[in-house]
């Protein structure tokens, strides 16, 4: 966006560059784009969680309905997932699910920076995710927390390769649940930015300006396309998490 | 890969270039540790904010919401036993009414009957008697009327007897002449 001409470069929106540069003995801790945009999206959800529910009304305003139909939406998604004993963890869900589906809405914003577009940001989530399973996994079942890569009903003969695979498949799984969120916003904004790239092309090369709208309108699709994703992606996201969740609290299968 | 990570801390730190560093931006771990720091600190502060203060009160509006319209259904539905239960009060209060009225116009047309009866009958044994003492008189006055004829028909003989003989006649044997007539 900023560098105008043929050299349109996709990955340029990824970039960070720190706006206060900070160092705490020897860490970087910079004040970047990306600190910037995390702290919009925890403003964001301040804004809506904080001063939309302030005056608790009977009947809701604009944005209490919201506030409310967000917390009823995670709720009823932890409760089918995980069960009751799984609203324990509702806050949390909650917090990541929000967190996630902020960072997608206002990255798609024109000139934002998209926060789970960051490989780091999607992978502490989901390391910190199994690691809360596997804590508290432990602590609730003890060593029966390990029937989960046992299941019951199988062949003593086949058993050493079902529990080879079970863990195979829990230890993916950080790797999965961050690569998918990541990579769908990744490949999002560079299609997007790809296609506004051709756009501008098209208009520098002539007779071909002609042609400029139809990327155009692919932007249009994709941006709406782009929407949906970044709801269901914080969605599949919070929903896994539940998932997982509920392995520690009923680790039988 | 030491080599790498110099490269990219030596390319961020040139401003207006960053596109021709060699890592793709967001695999760039020189990024990382203030990344996380941020993440850390911002993601804290939401779950503490949320699982404190928002959702809590979220909760509590909910709840609100659900007792009140409970309550109002209970209201509603008390509201409803009450009316319904005024409708057949009403019901019993009319249905009541009627069947006095009922009654009280039976009772009075049985009252003006028997009056009328007492009366009718009255008036007939009044007018019966009168009847009766029409009769006695009429029987009275007829046999007086009767009496009277012999008299004057003892008396036309007699008057007859003198008128054609001249010569006044013997009462008595008039009398019985005109007795033995008249049986």
């Amino acid at each position: 966006m900023s560098e105008a001409g043929p050299a349109i470069d996709p990955i340029h929106q990824f970039h960070i560059h720190p706006i206060a540069p900070l160092n705490i003995f020897g860490v970087d801790a910079s004040f970047t784009n990306a600190s910037l945009f995390m702290l919009i999206v925890f403003l964001a959800i301040a804004f809506l969680m904080v001063l939309g529910t302030s005056g608790s009304h009977i009947v809701p305003n604009r944005l209490q309905a919201a506030a409310e139909m967000a917390y009823e939406f995670v709720a009823s998604t932890v409760r089918q997932t995980a069960g009751e004993a799984g609203m324990k963890f509702f806050p949390f869900v909650f917090s990541v699910f929000m967190f996630v589906f902020f960072s997608n809405f206002i990255g798609l914003i024109p000139y934002t920076f998209t926060v789970t577009s960051q490989i780091i940001v999607t992978f502490a989530f989901a390391c910190f995710i199994i690691g809360l399973v596997i804590a508290y996994g432990f602590y609730k079942n003890g060593m029966h927390f390990l029937n989960l890569f046992v299941p019951s009903g199988v062949s003593p003969v086949l058993l050493p390769f079902i529990v080879l695979i079970e863990i195979i498949s829990f230890a993916s799984r950080p790797i999965s649940l961050s690569v998918r969120l990541f990579a769908n916003m990744l490949a999002g904004h560079i299609t997007l930015k790809v296609f506004g790239g051709f756009v501008a092309m098209l208009l520098g090369a002539g007779v071909y300006a002609l042609l400029a709208p139809l990327p155009l309108i692919g932007i249009v699709l994709l941006t709406a396309f782009e929407l949906l994703v970044a709801f269901l992606q914080a969605y599949v996201f919070a929903i896994l998490t539940c998932v997982y969740l509920n392995d520690a609290i009923h680790p039988g299968h | 890969m030491a080599h790498d990570v110099e490269g990219h801390s030596a390319g961020t730190e040139v401003p207006g270039n960053p596109a021709q560093e060699g890592a793709f931006p967001p695999f760039d771990p020189a990024n990382f540790t203030s990344e996380l720091i941020w993440l850390v600190l911002t993601f804290g502060a939401l779950y503490l904010l949320m699982s404190k203060l928002a959702l809590p009160r979220v909760a509590a509006i909910l709840a609100a919401r659900k007792d009140r319209i409970d309550s109002d259904l209970a209201t509603a539905a008390k509201a409803q036993d009450e009316a319904a239960a005024a409708a057949a009060a009403h019901e019993k209060t009319l249905a009541d009414a009627r069947a006095k009225a009922q009654s009280v116009g039976q009772a009075a047309q049985a009252e003006l009957n028997a009056q009328a009866d007492t009366r009718r009958h009255a008036l007939e044994a009044d007018l019966n008697a009168k009847l009766a003492t029409a009769e006695a008189q009429i029987a009275a006055t007829k046999t007086a009327a009767l009496s009277n004829v012999d008299a004057i028909a003892t008396e036309a003989a007699q008057a007859i007897l003198q008128h054609i003989t001249g010569q006044p006649a013997d009462a008595a044997a008039v009398a019985a002449a005109v007795a033995a007539q008249k049986a």
